[in-house]
């Protein structure tokens, strides 16, 4: 096969109803950004999973480093008063 | 089932069978096509676009079969009326039998008929067959789809490399003479516009070629010139095609009778 494997990757978002936001669902080969919009709606949106597409490039994307994790991530987890969890919740709050 | 049915002479009746059957066998046969394409498509994401327009296409088949079975009043259902009908018995045009070919080839193929398909089920969605509307009113939104991704891809092609365009070109050329016998209007067809069940075909021809055109005009291909050359698999007159697709197709029922799954 000589298809899609030359053809730039596109990372998919779809929101699965009104009101929820766009979640990353996997990602796929199209030539450009309308032709993803079609295979994303073809292969991830078959079984009614959403009301909205978004594709972008997935070269866009400009990612942490794993190397850098500890740096990035470690000071924050001895940092427990960020956590919201000094409130009472109201009883009748059901979904914070 | 309309509650018109008992007024209608026998003749009209059998014409709009006729009819029905029409617009079932061509989303049938080409949905069997299409279906050729699964596991053999240019790429995974394409193989996967066409299975779920062949899908569309055999749902659509469903509904008007259904509808078509109730209507001859035999007790034949959709399953009887898709599998055990003889070669000679299926009423879709030729243009839908022809073989896939490369994928270009299949793109013109679905180009033609999905534009087609379009024109047609926007009128009859408005027509007096209020059972044939709603089925219609439904396939029209699968077949804007189809008709998007289609003439997306003619597009590309037409407009893509020589090798493509030559391709596409070429399938185009070929293709083009069985695309005649969608637009013909015969005798019954006549009645039928007559008494509002059907939609006069050269209006839905004028529009279509509208259509067609400008997809061809921005694929840079030509629309060829009308040639002589006649088919009528509408009247049961197939092509060589057919009958293979349907040894595929309808092996499992007539070697298992009644087998369900």
């Amino acid at each position: 096969m000589t298809g899609s494997g030359n053809w730039p990757l596109y990372e998919i978002f779809i929101r699965a109803r009104g009101g929820l936001d766009h979640k990353h669902v996997g990602s796929l080969h199209a030539v450009d950004a309308r032709m993803a919009l079609e295979h994303a709606r073809d292969l991830y949106t078959r079984r009614l999973e959403g009301v909205s597409i978004w594709v972008m490039r997935s070269t866009d994307i400009v990612a942490s480093d794993p190397g850098d994790a500890e740096t990035l991530f470690e000071p924050a987890r001895d940092k427990i008063y960020r956590h919201p969890t000094f409130y009472e919740i109201p009883d009748e709050v059901k979904t914070l | 089932m309309s509650a018109d049915n008992e007024t209608m002479t026998p003749a009209l009746q059998a014409t709009r069978l006729d009819y029905l059957l029409q617009l079932a066998d061509t989303s049938l046969i080409l949905g069997q096509r299409l279906g050729e394409w699964v596991g053999h498509a240019p790429a995974l994401e394409e193989d996967l676009g066409l299975a779920n327009t062949a899908l569309d296409l055999i749902g659509q088949a469903r509904l008007l079969l259904t509808y078509a079975g109730e209507l001859e009043g035999r007790g034949r259902n959709e399953d009887q009326l898709a599998f055990l009908r003889e070669e000679s018995q299926f009423r879709n045009p030729a243009l839908v039998e022809q073989p896939n070919g490369d994928f270009g080839q299949s793109i013109v193929r679905q180009v033609l008929i999905d534009a087609y398909q379009l024109e047609l089920y926007q009128r009859l969605q408005h027509g007096k067959d209020t059972r044939l509307a709603s089925i219609c009113a439904k396939s029209l939104k699968e077949t804007r789809y189809h008709l998007q991704y289609s003439s997306g891809w003619l597009i590309r092609l037409g407009d893509g490399t020589p090798e493509s365009h030559a391709r596409v070109q070429r399938a185009l050329t070929q293709l083009w003479p069985y695309t005649h016998e969608l637009f013909e209007e015969q005798e019954s067809d006549r009645a039928l516009i007559a008494a509002g069940f059907a939609v006069p075909l050269a209006e839905v021809q004028c529009h279509w070629l509208l259509r067609l055109d400008a997809i061809l005009r921005e694929a840079t291909l030509q629309r060829p010139q009308d040639t002589p050359f006649r088919w009528s698999g509408r009247r049961g007159q197939h092509s060589e095609h057919l009958g293979y697709i349907l040894a595929d197709m309808q092996h499992l029922q007539r070697a298992y009778p009644g087998a369900h799954w």
